[in-house]
């Protein structure tokens, strides 16, 4: 596929790798911030490309990760009301919740159905109008301008039995989060590209400043990371903290304006709570007034149930780059795909599936 | 989840309303049915990268050819050995 296949060179990667090997003079760390990174950087093995001076660690770029257990739970609540159509990204489904995941759920009859975009939930609506249809809208910054698209088309159309369960993530204030922690020993953040994609990078210049640390916005594949990677260390070694892009092909520094504009048109930012981590300050969003009838939180008032999540799951670690899946004691024994404990084994970007995965069993070093 | 995937516009659909544009996407011979509510300057014989149904941006094609013409450039000093580092 063009534009993908060419930047899965392995002479270009060597060839990036020989160019890291030569500028680095001592250790740096560098955090991937997006789970999609480190699926690539896993699959391809790009650890075993790099000196031994640089180490990656991996970032909170999950979204299917991050969402509160009891998001999760208020999910498969209202997919087990009778009547409900609940729509999800399929990334969701075996996210365990603490009595069940959606998937469980819909084995025990709960009309669950995996979309490939919101707008296939507004189909629905339109198609079951007897029904009420429930898009359980959880991404960050790339996945809001379709979520916000598909509330705004409802809207224009008078649809009155559709609905979304909202989950959305902001990426800054989460990499500001991290970077304030005392324990942080991040000095370099590949930035995700698709998300800088929609929202541009200008936010991400005010954090460079601030922390001093440089961000490289990055594609996904090999030799995007190592370009990614190169950029940071020659930012690092030359005592730089600046914002670049080496994801030119696809990111301009304004992001995607019309994206922004339906995004700020339906939705505002809120508190969120992040799964694992806690409370970030307008982290999240939450549909405008304009838009709140059409919050299926308000719609379904479902009780708090009490929440429940496996004591050995680490996540929360794992996601702020303080420790690496195999450090979890459950990892691969009692956590695998097919019996997971916590989100990051079955997200396609979660970083213990792509240790999982890719064999990557051992505690790193 | 942040996934997108470049593929090239084949034919635009329902001009008129820029909301509801959609276009004939082939991504390696698949083809789809996109959304260009987010990239009203897509032609036909473009990449777009497309995200859960929407185009998010046309990729830029000179910038893309840029890293490979640069490590082209410094293959040929990199085989040379350690001296003359960028
Ligand atoms: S391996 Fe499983 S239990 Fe351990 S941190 Fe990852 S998801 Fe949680």
């Amino acid at each position: 596929m063009k534009f993908v296949d060419e930047y899965r060179d392995e002479q270009a990667a060597a060839r990036l790798a020989a160019l890291i090997r030569r500028r680095v003079t001592q250790p740096w760390t560098i955090m991937e911030i997006c789970g999609g990174q480190t699926h690539t950087i896993l699959k391809s093995g790009l650890e075993d490309l790099l000196p031994a001076e640089i180490t990656l660690v991996h970032g909170p770029g999950c979204p299917v990760c991050v969402t509160p257990v009891e998001l999760v739970d208020r999910a498969v609540a209202i997919a087990e009301i009778p009547g409900v159509i609940f729509c999800s990204f399929g990334d969701m489904l075996r996210v365990p919740g603490s009595r069940r995941s959606l998937l469980e759920a819909k084995a025990r009859g709960a009309d669950v159905r995996i979309v490939y975009s919101p707008l296939d939930a507004v189909r629905l609506a339109q198609a079951h109008p007897a029904r009420q249809v429930v898009f359980f809208a959880v991404g960050f910054e790339t996945t809001a301008p379709a979520n916000a698209m598909a509330v705004w088309q409802a809207a224009r159309m008078g649809l009155e039995n559709f609905s979304l369960l909202v989950a959305h993530v902001l990426v800054p204030p989460a990499i500001e989060a991290i970077l304030s922690s005392p324990q942080c020993r991040v000095r370099g953040f590949l930035a995700p590209g698709h998300v800088c994609t929609v929202a541009g990078y200008q936010e991400y210049e005010r954090l460079a400043e601030r922390y001093r640390v440089p961000i490289v916005v990055t594609g996904f594949e090999p030799v995007d990371i190592l370009e990614g990677v190169l950029m940071a260390v020659t930012q690092l070694e030359e005592g730089r903290a600046e914002v670049e892009n080496q994801y030119r092909r696809s990111v301009r520094r304004e992001g995607n304006r019309q994206a922004q504009e339906i995004v700020r048109e339906v939705f505002q930012p809120s508190d969120r709570a992040w799964r694992g981590i806690g409370v970030i300050p307008l982290s999240g969003l939450e549909l405008r007034e304009k838009y709140r009838r059409y919050d299926a939180a308000t719609r379904f008032p479902t009780a708090d149930s009490p929440r429940e999540e496996a004591h050995e799951c680490i996540a929360g670690l794992v996601l702020q780059g303080l420790k690496k899946p195999p450090e979890c004691t459950a990892f691969a024994v009692r956590c695998t795909p097919e019996t997971p404990l916590g989100a990051p084994m079955v997200s396609s970007e979660g970083a213990c599936a792509a240790y999982y995965h890719y064999g990557r069993r051992e505690a790193a070093s | 989840m942040c996934l997108a995937v470049p593929g090239k516009v084949v034919s635009i659909l329902d001009e008129g309303d820029a909301a509801l544009r959609r276009a004939v996407v082939d991504f390696a011979g698949v083809r789809r049915e996109v959304s260009l509510a987010f990239t009203p300057e897509a032609k036909p014989g473009d990449y777009v990268m497309v995200h859960v149904g929407f185009a998010l941006s046309v990729v830029d094609q000179a910038e893309a050819q840029k890293i490979f013409q640069y490590l082209a450039e410094m293959g040929e000093q990199l085989e040379l050995g350690p001296e003359g580092s960028p």
